[in-house]
Order: C-alpha cells, then structure tokens, then sequence
C-alpha cells in the first residue's frame, strides 16, 4: 500500500549555496511565541544591556520555551508587534551594540543521563525546525522510553525551494551523528532511520557514509513525493505504522525529530551556546540572488532579501517556509523566528492566484490526498451542516498539507474549505460534549 | 515595494485546468474527426460543426437567462457537441441535430446544476432520446459511395459474417455506423494520448473493452468484431470516463468499465438492439454514486489511541 501525494517542482535552486553569513543587522525583534504553546515571559527591561545567548524570556508553563539573544546591544522596546499571521504578538526589540559578546554564563551543560539531557534540550531554547516549532524536549521527555521502538529523522525536506536541512546534512553532518548518539543513548531505540528524499543525493551520500560508521542506522531514500516529510506520513514510509488518529508518533513507538532540530541539539550540547541563528533559505521568483543564509533570530526579512541582491522585480507575496503550508506575510518588517527555514518572495506571476472555476467531480482532490480523504464530501457535509456525517468522513485527520488544492483543475480552495470544516466539527464536538458534562 | 497578496496555503497550484483538461479531450478527438470527413464526406463536417455550435450557444444563453457565471471557455460544452455528433449518423437532418445539441447541455447537463454536477452523461443521453425520437434517421446508415447499408453490428446481430467489412476497414473505418465511431485506429489513438496525459486513467477502458473480449469469447461471437463494432471504443475512452458522471476511485472505474461491459454484451448478443454501448453507459452512470461509496478508500486513521 502506497500513499498517494504529489509531485512537485522541486525548485531546489540554493541546494549548492554553501550558507553566508549575514552581516550583523543594526537591530533584532525578537517574538516571544516562536513555538507552539504559551508564549515565553520576558525577564529583560527596556534600557538593559543584553550578550549573545543570554535569556531574555523564560518559560512560561509545560508546552513553552526560553527565549535568548542572538545579539549583544541593549534592549530598545518591548511590545507588541504584528506577527507573521497578522495577530499582536509580543517581542523583545535589541539594538546591536557589533561587538557580538558572548554572554559569560554559557557553559556546556553538564548531562549524565535522560533527566538532565532533557533539561539540557529545554535550557536550549530549541523547538522543532522544520517547521512546527513544538518545543523539543516535550517531544523528548517521554514517560517511558521502552515505549521508545524507534527514533525517525525527519530529512524529507519535501518542500520546494527549501535546502536548509539538506545543507544541514551537508554541512553539520557531525553534529547529527553525535546527536544520533545522543538519542541512542538516553532513548534507547530499537533502530534510527534517516528519512531523505531521493532528489537530495549529496546529502544522501553523506547519511549513507555516516550510518556506516553506527550501529542500527538505517538510511531510508524515499520517493520524493510530497507531502513526505509529514509526520504520518514519514513514520508510515520508514516504520509502516500508521499514527492513529489523534494521537502520537509514540503511539506507534516512534519519536520524530527533524536533521536541523538534532543537529541543534548536539551543538548546544558540546557548545553550550542555545538557539539564536537559522540557516534560512532565501529564493523565489521574485529574488535576484537566491541564497541559503545564517541570520540571527529577530532578524526582520528585508535584510535577508538586501543581502540577496534584493528583488529582481516587485514581491507580490511574501511566504515563511514553504509554498506548499508556508505562511503569506503582510510585510518584509516581520523577523526571522526560531522556526523560519525559508523565506520565498514570488512575483506577480507565481503569486498572483488562479482563478477559480466549479468543481467538476474529477476526484483529483482525494485521489491525491495522503491520508485517503475525500474533500468533496466535506464540501457538502458542510454545507448542510451534517456534523456527525463529518466526524464520519474523519475531516478532522487533515493535515493541511495542501496536494488537494495543488491539484485541483478548478483552483477551488480545497484546503481552505477543509479548515472550515475542522473548526466546525471541533466546534460541534466541544457543544455536544458540554452537553453531556451537564 | 506594494501591497502584498494574502491567502492561505498552497501559494502554488498545478498547471492543470478545467480549460486544459477539455482541450486535451478535444485534441484527442481531433483524429476520429478527421477520419470521418474521409470516410464520410464533408457533411460530417458539417454535422461536427452544428452540434459545437449549438451547444456553446446553448450553454451561453442558459447561463445567460438564469444569470449563471458563463463557463463556455471551460470548453467543456464544445467536447459534448463533438462526441454527440461523432455518436450520430452522417445522414442526421440538422434540424435534429440541433434538438440533440440544445437537450444534451440544457436538460441534461445544466438543468442538474451545470459543469460536474450532472448524474449523467449529456452526449450519451442525448443520443438515446434522439434514438427513440427520430429512430428512422437515427438508424439510417448511409455508405460512404452512397448507398444506404446496415452496420456490421447488424451482420453481428445475425450473425451473418459473411457479409462483414474486413479486419483492415473495420481499423481503418470504412463501414457503416455513426460518423465519428468507425476509426478504430484514430480512436484509439486519441485514447492514449489522454491516458498518456493522464486525463483518464486505463481503468475503465482497459476494464469495458476487456469484459467485451472475454464475453464474447466465451460466447464465440466473433471478438475481434465485437470490438471494433458500434461505440465500443469512443465509449470506452471517451464516455465512461466522464468525471462528474462515473466513478473517480481506480476500483470503482473497474467495477464501472466491468458493469458498463456486460450490460453492452447482454444487449449486444441477446437484446433486441444490435448495439448497447450507451445504454451501458448511461446504466452505469445511474449506479455512479453507489460504487463511489462502495470503493471509497478508508482514511488513514490507524488503530486505537
């Protein structure tokens, strides 16, 4: 059994571009939610001198993460501003002083078993990479690591345009084999795979090279056919389990973490030094220069596109990540955040939308739909407010990953209309659960 | 710099269209065209030519009345035109052809609520009224040297193969039938250039002309004929795999192109009619919903939390 999906240009222009250095931007904003959970309490007033990978914001609550500085200068403002969805976010805003001074505190951390490696991975800062940017040691922290089978490297990198991770695996190969070392040790799983798709050859070899050198490693080159770097869809290609519905990698005894996110992890381990920089994949249509650039979180974008030889004609659209589940930006001010691994600025061509014309039942939409959803179907529960019809048809498995509306012949907004119908049928769910409770 | 577009993800969409999706429909019935101008004369040109004309216009001024968006550059108006004239025969007054035109996209495609959301094929059901409106010229095969000749399904039907065109001119089209199911060759040419551009899958075809072969082994009637007889091909390339009206699930084209084979067989070898290609069809399209559900794949929801 295959799962369905799409095959997209792959447009993986920068996969070459070994990472630059941005130079050092006169001032970072720094958000305070750049994870999934509550967003973190700043712990620095305004006026305050601050060094690089110094906490700036602490933890607040269990699904949270610390905040550092990715500069040394002093804090100029600490407010709201309009984040990358549009809503009022708070952020930490630093006028960089140039002198880049190492805050006197970082020190390898000391770890000696599982408690203390997960702290480790907490004190760091770091979140998942690729995208989700759930804080990593909630995903490490597992109660019982027996029910650990198998840890699954998230290497896809199925996105277009995106070649931060593939530099990742090029560039930092090191730090994800001592980061394998790492989970092999406190987790003790039965087995590590390397998931890569197979367009990604240099960085294949390197995996292959160092899955030779360990034990219970196992490359595993999948066809690159999106959405492969999903998570069901990742465990399902490597493990052949499939995530029950609602549930977790580790229900089926697997912990997911991607190349970049372990390779951070082995680096703050050695080094100390928690996250503060990306390596961000900057292309699209619109830029004259496309590049894979090492920024400083709370960089605003324009500088990454300054440093990409700016734009070769206007930008109509702006997207963090990439174009399949990216995020369209409102303005280039917006920073760069823990995890931004590409920034995509498109013409008018590429960005202006299709039009939209009536469905005709051709199917494509479930056809092509990972997880066997049928689209139409929701369209019209929906529509006559069929709830329990909707529960029925599992809307609420989508993921969004967006082949739906790639294929559509009608540019109907697939996606779109499946979000409705999740957020309905949640709605629905918690009524008739608040009228059971009474 | 200006204003930035907003949307939700995907930012990017296949280059496929409704509009290029047709025009790849069209193109595939470009040969069978052809070859019926050859075969047939220029009157089957003309014949082409009214059932597109009054079917766009049909169209157009339907959505035109209800106040509809006009979706005549979707092109799909102009596909139904040509394959109901390609399922008429050259001889059709015009003035029927007209009727069968203006029933195919008004009653049948945009009374049930337009593009897609017809249960049944218009050019197919069309034809059946005209059928059973107009059976004398519907049935009245005119020969390409003019005269007047049964089809070789009727030699089929009664089993007189004696008189059967041969294997050559029943590929090439040279015998009596409707104008634009006769080519055998351009026919299935067509139908693998949308297989090839993956407009259709082989399902259904693969399934409808398969389930012809092994009957009509079974039964000794002549296979090779059967299959290059009537509407076997156009329909199984270019009728049973109308998307709004046949399934879109691989196994449900299968049950589809199966169903669709065994009703043409039992029509074709113990009916009263010598041809049951489009009422197989339109059979079929009735069940539609049913297989869709039957066949539908079950989600990936994995076992118990």
């Amino acid at each position: 059994m295959r799962l369905s999906g799409v095959r997209l240009l792959h447009k993986k222009n920068t996969s070459g571009c070994i990472p630059q250095r941005l130079p050092l931007p006169e001032k970072v904003i720094i958000p305070m939610s750049m994870h999934i959970g509550k967003p973190a309490v700043p712990v620095v007033k305004v006026g305050q001198r601050v060094t690089v990978g110094e906490l700036i914001a602490k933890a607040d609550g269990f699904i949270s993460a610390p905040v550092h500085s990715s500069v040394s200068g002093k804090v100029k403002k600490l407010g709201e501003i309009t984040g990358y969805g549009g809503n009022k976010i708070t952020a930490i805003e630093i006028e960089t002083d140039g002198y880049q001074e190492i805050c006197e505190s970082i020190a390898q951390p000391v770890v000696t078993d599982f408690e203390s490696f997960v702290t480790a991975v907490k004190e760091s800062g770091i979140v998942g990479l690729g995208g989700a940017g759930f804080p990593t040691f909630v995903k490490l922290g597992v109660k019982d690591i027996s029910a650990v089978k198998a840890v699954v490297i998230n290497a896809a990198e199925c996105e277009p345009y995106i070649t931060s991770d593939t530099r990742t695996m090029i560039d930092k190969a090191e730090y994800i084999k001592k980061g394998i070392e790492l989970l092999q040790k406190y987790l003790q799983p039965e087995k590590v795979y390397i998931g890569i798709e197979n367009n990604k050859k240099e960085a294949i070899a390197k995996m292959k090279e160092l899955a030779l050198e360990m034990d219970k490693v196992e490359v595993k080159v999948l066809p690159a056919i999106y959405p492969q770097g999903g998570e069901k869809v990742l465990v399902y290609n490597t493990m052949g389990k499939i995530i029950p519905k609602g549930g977790l990698p580790l229900d089926v005894g697997a912990v997911v973490i991607n190349c970049t996110t372990l390779s951070a992890i082995a680096e703050y381990i050695e080094t100390g030094m928690p996250l503060i920089e990306k390596c961000i994949t900057v292309d699209g249509s619109a830029v004259k220069e496309p590049k894979n650039v090492i920024a400083p979180i709370g960089t605003p974008l324009e500088k990454l596109f300054e440093f990409c030889g700016g734009f070769k004609s206007e930008p109509k659209k702006i997207i963090y990540g990439g174009p399949m589940m990216g995020i369209a930006v409102s303005s280039t001010d917006v920073p760069v955040i823990k995890n931004t691994n590409a920034v995509i600025a498109m013409d008018e061509k590429e960005a202006t939308p299709p039009k939209t014309t009536a469905c005709i039942n051709c199917g494509e939409c479930a056809n092509h739909c990972p997880l066997r959803l049928d689209p139409r179907e929701f369209s019209k529960a929906l529509k006559l407010g069929l709830f329990d019809e909707l529960q029925g048809l599992n809307a609420d498995l989508c993921m969004e990953c967006g082949c739906c509306s790639y294929v559509c012949p009608a540019k109907r907004p697939i996606v779109q209309n499946n979000k409705l119908a999740k957020q309905k049928l949640n709605e629905y769910l918690r009524e008739q659960k608040a009228k059971e409770d009474k | 710099m200006g204003k930035l577009i907003s949307g939700i993800s995907p930012h990017v969409t296949s280059n496929r269209t409704t509009q290029n999706i047709m025009l790849d429909v069209i193109i595939a019935l470009v040969p069978a065209g052809i070859a019926s101008v050859i075969i047939f004369g220029l009157r089957a040109l003309l014949v082409i030519g009214v059932c597109v004309l009054v079917c766009v216009i049909s169209e157009y001024i339907f959505e035109k009345i209800c106040k509809k968006e006009n979706t005549v550059m979707d092109l799909s108006a102009v596909v139904t035109g040509l394959l109901l004239a390609y399922n008429l025969p050259v001889s059709i007054p015009l003035w029927q052809a007209v009727f069968g035109s203006a029933f195919a996209i008004i009653v049948v495609k945009q009374l049930f609520g337009g593009i897609g959301q017809n249960f049944a094929n218009p050019a197919i059901t069309a034809r059946i009224v005209m059928l059973v409106a107009f059976s004398g010229a519907m049935t009245s095969w005119v020969f390409p040297d003019a005269s007047s000749t049964a089809t070789p399904l009727v030699y089929l039907y009664k089993g007189d193969l004696t008189s059967m065109p041969s294997y050559l001119d029943m590929l090439l089209g040279v015998r009596g039938g409707c104008l634009g199911e006769t080519c055998t060759i351009a026919l299935l040419a067509g139908g693998i250039y949308l297989i090839a551009r993956r407009v259709i899958s082989w399902h259904t075809p693969v399934a409808f002309i398969g389930t012809v072969l092994v009957m009509a082994l079974i039964f000794d009637k002549a296979p090779v004929y059967q299959l290059m007889s009537g509407g076997l091909i156009i329909g199984a390339f270019f009728m049973a795999t109308d998307y709004a009206t046949t399934p879109s699930t691989k196994w449900g084209k299968v049950i589809f192109g199966v169903g669709c084979g065994l009703i043409t067989v039992l029509i074709r070898f113990w009916g009263t009619s010598p041809e049951g290609v489009s009422y197989s069809i339109l059979l079929m399209n009735i069940f539609t919903p049913y297989i869709s559900r039957l066949t539908c794949p079950k989600p990936l929801t994995g076992g118990k939390k």
